[in-house]
This record gives C-alpha cells, structure tokens and sequence, in this order.
C-alpha cells in the first residue's frame, strides 16, 4: 500500500506555488541486487495528474529517470485560498494513490 | 523416498509454470494501462528517438527556457532540476537526459491556467546535456544545459 503524499501549496501573486512529495522507490530496472545479479524488477510512477476544484492543471508521465520520492513542483494561475486541490498517481504495476489538500 | 522426491519435483516444475501463468496474466492490464503512457517514447534509447516519439524532432532552440541544476551533480540518483519558461502559452515541459539508457525522463502538460514552470528531481547515469523540450503555441521549443556527474544513479 501506498504511503500517504504530501502537499504543499503557497499563494505568489495570485498563483498557487504546489510541491507534492510522493513517495516510491523509482526501482529503475538497471539496479542489480549484488548477492544474485539479478536486477531488481522496474517499478515507477507512470502518470500523475492533478485538478484543482475538478479542473485538470497538470497531467505528467514520468519514466523511471524521476528520483526516488518523487517531487513535483508546478504553478496554477487564477487559483484562489480554498480551493480543492487533487493529485494522483499510478505505477508501472498499477498501484495508485490520491491525496487532496487546501489551497493555503 | 525416490517417488516422492519425483512428486515434489513435479509439483514444483508445475508451480513454476503457473507462475509464469500468472506474470503473464498479470503484466497484460498494465501494459494496457499504458497506452495513455507513452511507451515507445520513454523506451526509446536515443535522444532523436525520443524527441521523434513526441513529435519534437525538428524543435527551435530558445532561450526563453531557463533551466536552474546544478553544474556538477555529486549524486546522479537525485539532481534538482527546476524549469521556468518565459514563452507564452507553455503547454508542455518534456525533460530529457541525452546519455541515459532512456533519454525521456517526464513530461508534463499543462492545462487550465498553470504556469509553465516545473521543478522536479531526476537520476543520470553520467555526464551528459540534460534537454529541455517546451510546447508552447503548438510549437517545439528546446534548451540543453550539460551536467557534470561524479557518481551516476542509474545502476549499481
């Protein structure tokens, strides 16, 4: 099961500056397990999508290249204190998650 | 002693087969899921084929894209990267890492009023010109920036 995301958001001039921490392992599939040489199996973020108020403002596809617990920061104009905003993710294995905050 | 032994090896050798049933089986739905993902971009192991696999092969360059990394990165598995574009009507922010095994690292569309901005932390596995790739007015545009890295985070 997926840990819970963080989200952090700050208002400048009338933008909503967001930060959201995910966190994942971001196993590339390259990374070798030293005791058998296998590598271990890929597991990443694939797509992250966000809504403000239901409106979708960012839709993201990441490749494995994202660094571990991943963080995205992004901007949404015309956003206002109160706001509802959404963010979900899902992986290469179909584990997902959401999390909602309010605008600050 | 000997027939169980036989019996148990069966037992494990269908096993085995109903594993690999079941990884199958199991691997089917995400590859599904993945026709929004755009899989022959990300898997793409060349820059120009990731840029073709995006439709950004012929991208201008600009210098209204400014890309803040740093120089030299000490640790290829965490590079912040953060990305301001001064182009109007951004639509999209693609960052690529021209030597990794797969140059695609994320892109990100924007819609509904967001800025085309975006801040993120990537892995390289050496040095190499980290490409910013920016749509904006239905047009490609494209930044590089080289970043040194002392020790690479793509394996080990």
């Amino acid at each position: 099961m997926a840990e819970p995301m963080k989200i952090r958001t700050r208002m400048v001039d009338g933008s909503a500056h967001v930060f959201v921490l995910m966190m994942h392992p971001m196993e590339t599939g390259q990374r070798k397990d030293p005791r058998s040489g296998q590598a271990f199996p890929a597991h990443f973020i694939q797509t992250v999508t966000a809504s403000l108020n239901d409106r979708p403002v960012l839709s993201m596809q990441c490749g494995p290249a994202i660094s571990k617990n991943p963080v995205i920061g992004f901007r949404v104009k015309d956003a206002k204190p109160g706001d509802r905003l959404t963010v979900a993710w899902e992986d290469n294995k179909g584990d997902k998650a959401r999390a909602e905050a309010t605008i600050a | 002693m000997n027939q169980l032994r036989r019996l148990i090896l069966k037992g494990g050798g269908a096993g085995g087969v109903l594993a690999c049933a079941l990884a199958a089986g199991l691997l089917r739905p995400s590859r599904a899921h993945a026709a929004e993902w755009n899989k022959a971009a990300f898997e793409s192991k060349s820059l120009a084929d990731a840029l073709k696999h995006i439709g950004a092969a012929g991208a201008a360059e600009s210098a209204d894209i400014h890309i803040k990394a740093p120089e030299v990165a000490e640790n290829g598995a965490v590079i912040p990267i953060e990305v301001t574009c001064r182009l109007p009507g951004a639509e999209s922010i693609v960052l690529l890492a021209e030597k990794n095994p797969f140059p695609l690292m994320a892109q990100a569309e924007f819609a509904g009023g967001t800025e085309g901005y975006l801040n993120t932390r990537f892995k390289m596995g050496q040095t190499s010109a980290v490409k910013v790739v920016v749509r904006a007015g239905g047009k490609h545009y494209i930044a590089s920036r080289e970043i040194k890295v002392t020790i690479g985070g793509c394996g080990g």
